[in-house]
């Protein structure tokens, strides 16, 4: 049923959203990398004037086994209040939740009792694979028009195109594919848009025969992963321009553009280059009517003695970065950069995009480095900084520790473990690492753990129509 | 058309320029986009434009149809079909659906063509329509004068869709230019009333009063 009057979480502006109050609940996926226990969506109090407090106050096991939650997203945010298609009366309330490895998706209902989230309905692998063909859904975000869903596969055999479906904003049935004309676009990976510019964003990482038993060297080394990015025309959905960042720049990932509708940039991650290991942070901008993809930050990668590396690393003698995961502030000043193999993250200011500035660091983890917790010092942590989420008000930073299992157990194969960290931001900028929570352990009753959203929005969830000044 | 018909026109028409998501919100997203009040103030006239096809087009229909058949059967016929069409934006949680923003002025009149064509403003207008003809039917009854009457008919179709996109076009802009110069869009967020229930409401309501003007 519908509102009387917009939801509350809804915000016309970036600004108007980062004066949003502070989230009183996080909602993390987790899941069981032997796929014999249920994945689950772990509820955790974030209210600090709360007695559980950084603790997990509420559990919802999924029907089946084996999904491998990775991503998911909001049935609804900001963007129901864009003009063309405005439908601000409708609810934040459902989660949209992909199965990564199962291609099986679920609507989980949160209104009725917030930390009791339940599963309304399920999208069945099938379902996809014949109305859109595509399989391994794993980025969500709610559009003016739908719900869209990219996915790494084709719906038949592993392989690809991987591209975007569209769920209907209601019903959450699949509608189809989204590529009216996709080039020669072949994997995907995340999307996200300039929504007041009609213009759509992909990454690229492999299709699901290129990464599900692991990251392959050969595949790597032979700089078969992605390398691009495509602009699309988001109005009718066809390609309109791919940048090739160089061959050596292994698996575009995570993109973040501008939250300000007037701005027209945005930053991707690229995990590592084959040349040194190193890992890079880029800008794309318009230039001139075309795009351009612009190399802003590079992160070395860290000698390291062979006897401390997994057998995957010892020949490199070196700890690459990976950089797998990026956010940016909703007043677009902040950027966070998870260095997953270092065990560190990184904040930027990013108020000049194409001159970051490091202004914060924090080191929790690590291949090498195994940083403990500074209120349990006595446990070295596997995993390092990996799904940033950040609050709409940029005070609070959450960090989460796998990546994806089978490229967990490469990289920490004596076991990743399971821990969501929060990081406090300083005025101005600089990190520190919140004592009081760390959910960690057996907390999360023997999942790992991955993507982070916060209640009523939070830095990746929203897209903004309306310019904040 | 007699004075209280215009004043429902009017009415009808200023109900319609109120609610954002018949154009004027967008003119305002497209003014602050480019930090331009002309940018604003240019989008109005084709989202008006718009709005009258989509009204003039049901109105001259209903009004022509109006001349060359029995009485009551078009307020009849059509106050049913308007209940039936407000009851299912009732129901329908279903919304308007259209991706992309950068519309050229043709197309922005397109875009508020059909996002008043799937809302039904014209249908709106029926009960309007109906009380003109059952007044006209009343005052010439003769027969034959109804065959000839039909250009004229549709004409005053046309006059009433105009009457109402004049005052939807001065309600949308007062409000645009409001909200663009002084206001701010931080208003929705309290002030955006579920339109869509109460316009669904106003449908139905006005079928049922269609049907009852010109059953009895």
């Amino acid at each position: 049923m519908t509102r009387w009057t917009p939801d509350p979480t809804f915000y016309p502006t970036p600004r108007d959203a980062a004066g949003a109050p502070a989230e009183t609940l996080a909602y993390v996926a987790a899941f069981d990398r032997a796929g014999e226990q249920p994945d689950a969506i772990a509820v955790v109090d974030t209210d600090p004037g709360s007695e559980t407090y950084g603790r997990v106050v509420g559990w919802t096991d999924l029907p089946h086994t084996g999904d491998e939650l990775h991503h998911f997203g909001w049935n609804a945010c900001s963007s129901a209040l864009c003009p063309t298609a405005p439908h601000p009366h409708v609810e934040r309330r459902y989660l949209i939740v992909p199965g990564l490895r199962s291609s099986r998706i679920y609507v989980i209902d949160t209104k009725d009792d917030p930390r009791s989230p339940r599963v309304v309905k399920e999208i069945a692998a099938e379902e996809l694979a014949s109305k859109a063909n595509y399989s391994r859904p794993h980025t969500i975000h709610c559009g003016p028009d739908g719900i869209y869903v990219s996915a790494l596969g084709n719906g038949t055999d592993g392989g690809g195109p991987g591209g975007i479906a569209v769920l209907d904003h209601t019903t959450f049935e699949v509608r189809g594919q989204w590529e009216a004309d996709r080039g020669d676009q072949h994997l995907a990976y995340d999307f996200w848009w300039h929504l007041t510019r009609d213009v759509l964003v992909t990454s690229e990482w492999g299709t699901p025969d290129m990464i599900e038993d692991g990251i392959n060297s050969e595949l790597l080394l032979a700089r078969k992963y992605g390398h691009r990015l495509h602009f699309w025309d988001l109005a009718k959905r066809t390609l309109v321009q791919s940048v090739d960042l160089g061959d050596q720049y292994q698996m575009t990932l995570e993109l973040r553009p501008a939250h300000e509708p007037t701005r027209e940039y945005g930053f991707v991650g690229v995990v590592v280059s084959v040349e040194d290991l190193s890992a890079s942070v880029w800008v794309w901008h318009r230039d001139g009517g075309e795009f351009q993809v612009t190399k802003v930050i590079d992160i070395p990668a860290e000698p390291a003695a062979t006897e401390d590396l997994p057998p995957a690393l010892q020949p490199f003698g070196a700890v690459p970065p990976l950089v797998t995961d990026i956010d940016l502030s909703v007043d677009d000043k902040f950027l966070y950069v998870s260095c997953w193999g270092t065990g560190e993250l990184k904040q930027y200011d990013v108020s000049d995009p194409f001159r970051p500035v490091e202004t914060g660091s924090v080191r929790l983890g690590g291949i090498v480095g195994r940083v403990p917790h500074p209120s349990f010092p006595d446990e070295r942590l596997a995993g390092g900084p990996q799904m940033v989420e950040v609050s709409r008000d940029g005070r609070r930073v959450y960090v989460t520790n796998s990546l994806y299992g089978s490229w967990d157990d490469q990289f920490y194969p004596d076991g990743v473990g399971a821990w969501l960290a929060k990081l406090d931001v300083a005025d101005g900028g600089g990190l520190t690492v919140d004592p009081a929570f760390f959910p960690h352990g057996d907390d999360f009753r023997g999942r790992r753990v991955h993507q982070t959203r916060l209640q009523g929005g939070d830095a990746s969830s929203d897209s903004y129509c309306f310019p904040s000044a | 058309m007699s004075g209280g018909q215009i004043a429902v026109l009017a009415g009808l028409g200023a109900f319609h320029g109120l609610n954002p998501a018949m154009g004027w919100l967008f003119a305002v997203a497209r003014g602050m986009q480019e930090r331009s009040r002309g940018v604003l103030l240019r989008s109005l006239p084709p989202i008006a434009l718009g709005h009258l096809a989509s009204v003039a087009i049901v109105a001259s229909v209903v009004s022509a149809t109006e001349s060359v058949v029995a009485g009551n059967v078009v307020g009849i016929v059509g106050g049913a079909v308007l209940v039936v069409f407000g009851l299912w934006r009732l129901l329908s949680e279903r919304h308007f659906r259209w991706a992309g923003m950068r519309l050229s002025t043709a197309q922005l009149a397109g875009w508020s063509f059909l996002m008043s064509s799937a809302h039904g403003a014209g249908l709106m207008l029926l009960p309007v329509l109906a009380v003109g003809a059952a007044g006209a039917h009343a005052d010439h009854a003769m027969p034959g004068m109804r065959v000839d009457g039909t250009p004229l008919a549709a004409l005053e179709g046309l006059a009433a869709a105009g009457v109402h996109t004049l005052a939807m076009f001065a309600v949308m802009a007062a409000l645009a230019v409001g909200v663009y110069e002084f206001v701010g869009v931080a208003i929705l967020r309290k002030a955006w009333f579920n339109m869509d229930r109460l316009w669904a409401g106003v449908m139905v309501g006005a079928g049922a009063l269609t049907i009852a003007i010109t059953a009895s």
